[in-house]
């Protein structure tokens, strides 16, 4: 225990002390709820109103988790600081949950200030803004263990293209935070039902509504593909592991 | 000086990497207090030998003894007396050094105490403290050196392997760190691996040769002189390699 908690709280750290992580993760879905509610105040947009887009900012702000965790796990291997780890008597689930657990923190964080913008901007705030945050866990966990996939997998610098260019233009297009996705035609709206993105997203806004039986499909949705991702993440990060 | 007791034994340790044997048969004992440099040419299997040796790599056929403990079997148990300095400075680069040190006590799982005794014993013996709260990626290739090295020490090893750890520093910082690595040779066994045939003669009690995986020469840097009938530690080298062909192990033992 104390040794995945050194090293998950390295996690923390490193995260925290990288103005990129806390300008894109922590800053930028900030600015696009501000630019979006702006855009709302002058030609309203039902979608833009803020209790539909505040759940869908969370979700889309956890897109850079990813990219974080994949360009760190990456950088370890590549720096050869998991190397000297790996001679430690650190074990596998040390590691894994060394680096998925700070990102749970993070995404929490993430959504707090989210909604915290959004109060400011006008949003009533019930108790379910704090199940919002709090369940903002579910989709963490897809988007932190497909870092940890990444970074297991890629390169520093596949993590940035893959993670940084297709997975946050996957998410904002396919996840309906900004239109209605039946806009797109019936086999990206097929599509978009397929993956978990969509499913997230609805799943916080069903979650802030207070509507939980709508909820419950798109969290099994979710949770589902989190699952799958973080059994891949894992076997990954061990399969490199054992190739080192 | 060496105390003659086996701190390292290989038996036909072997390492295969697709259709390449990276490591092959290899049999070697090296002693306790002894400071042993792994010498060869790029891809002779220096780096290999030293992952199985540390458990982070598995033989694909032979074993390797640590204490008398098994890479194969006991992974974990020689996991707790050794560590590893690699060949790039491997640090948590937006953690101060003092929280380096810190996050090294904690993977061992020592509590707070010892952590701090064994912190600042660290800053103190490798000359860190005026460096203590500054950025490990804001130091000098020189600093890191010293402290990727101090964090592979912090859990008081009895057997250090440093993958070619003045790779890269300049004359001053290696001489700085030759001073390190000589005053730490009478407290524990060391594996060295090298491309500087200076470093190896200033450090090692003995050395050994490896070449496509194989050992081909193991003795002090005067044997491998007398040996090749050179008069440099370079010259020696070169022409052991260049002599050396496949089949030509030697068991390496004294």
């Amino acid at each position: 225990m104390s040794r995945m908690a050194s090293f998950s709280g390295r996690t923390f750290k490193e995260i925290l002390r990288d103005p990129l992580t806390l300008g894109f993760g922590l800053g930028f879905p900030l600015v696009l709820l501000l630019l979006l509610s702006l855009i709302q105040s002058n030609i309203p947009v039902s979608m833009f109103e803020l209790n539909t887009l505040t759940p869908g900012i969370t979700v889309f702000g956890l897109s850079f988790i990813t990219l974080f965790a994949g360009q760190l796990v990456s950088k370890d291997r590549d720096t050869s600081f998991l190397q000297r780890l790996y001679t430690t008597p650190m074990k596998p689930l040390d590691f894994v949950l060394g680096y998925m657990l700070p990102f749970f923190a993070i995404a929490i964080a993430q959504a707090l200030l989210c909604y915290v913008a959004a109060w400011i901007l006008g949003l009533e705030i019930t108790i379910n803004v704090l199940w919002s945050v709090l369940l903002i866990l579910v989709p963490a966990l897809f988007y932190a263990s497909l870092g940890l996939l990444c970074g297991s997998t890629l390169t520093e610098t596949q993590v940035g293209g893959l993670c940084g260019a297709l997975l946050t233009n996957l998410s904002a297009w396919l996840s309906g935070i900004w239109f209605n996705i039946s806009m797109l035609g019936s086999v990206f709206e097929k599509i978009a039902s397929l993956l978990p993105f969509i499913h997230a997203v609805e799943f916080e806004r069903a979650i802030l509504a207070g509507d939980f039986s709508t909820a419950l499909p798109h969290m099994l949705w979710v949770l589902g593909y989190g699952i799958a991702i973080t059994a891949l993440a894992v076997f990954a990060f061990l399969r490199q592991m054992k190739k080192q | 000086m060496p105390d003659m007791t086996t701190a390292i034994e290989t038996k036909n340790l072997t390492k295969d990497y697709k259709d390449v044997r990276a490591v092959d048969s290899l049999n070697l004992t090296i002693y306790q207090g002894e400071l042993f440099s792994l010498l060869g040419v790029n891809g002779a299997g220096k780096t290999t030998t030293i992952k199985m040796l540390s458990c982070v790599s598995s033989p694909t056929c032979g074993d390797a003894f640590v204490n008398g403990m098994s890479v194969k079997s006991r992974p974990t148990d020689v996991k707790k007396i050794i560590a590893v300095s690699p060949q790039q400075s491997a640090i948590a680069r937006n953690l101060s050094v003092k929280e380096n040190l810190k996050l090294m006590c904690g993977v061992h799982g020592f509590d707070k105490e010892k952590t701090a005794r064994k912190v600042r014993g660290s800053l103190g013996s490798f000359g860190l403290s005026q460096v203590a709260a500054r950025k490990a990626a804001k130091l000098s290739g020189g600093w890191q050196r010293r402290l990727s090295l101090a964090m592979a020490l912090i859990s008081e090893p009895k057997i250090l392997f440093l993958d070619e750890p003045t790779l890269g520093l300049d004359v001053i910082a290696r001489s700085e760190l030759w001073d390190t690595i000589r005053e730490l040779k009478s407290r524990m066994t060391i594996v060295l691996t090298t491309h500087y045939m200076e470093e190896a003669e200033a450090l090692s009690d003995r050395i050994g040769i490896m070449k496509e995986g194989r050992l081909v020469f193991c003795g002090t840097a005067v044997e491998m002189k007398a040996k090749s009938g050179k008069d440099s530690i370079e010259s020696a080298f070169i022409e052991i390699v260049k002599n050396a062909s496949k089949g030509t192990s030697k068991e390496a033992k004294a």
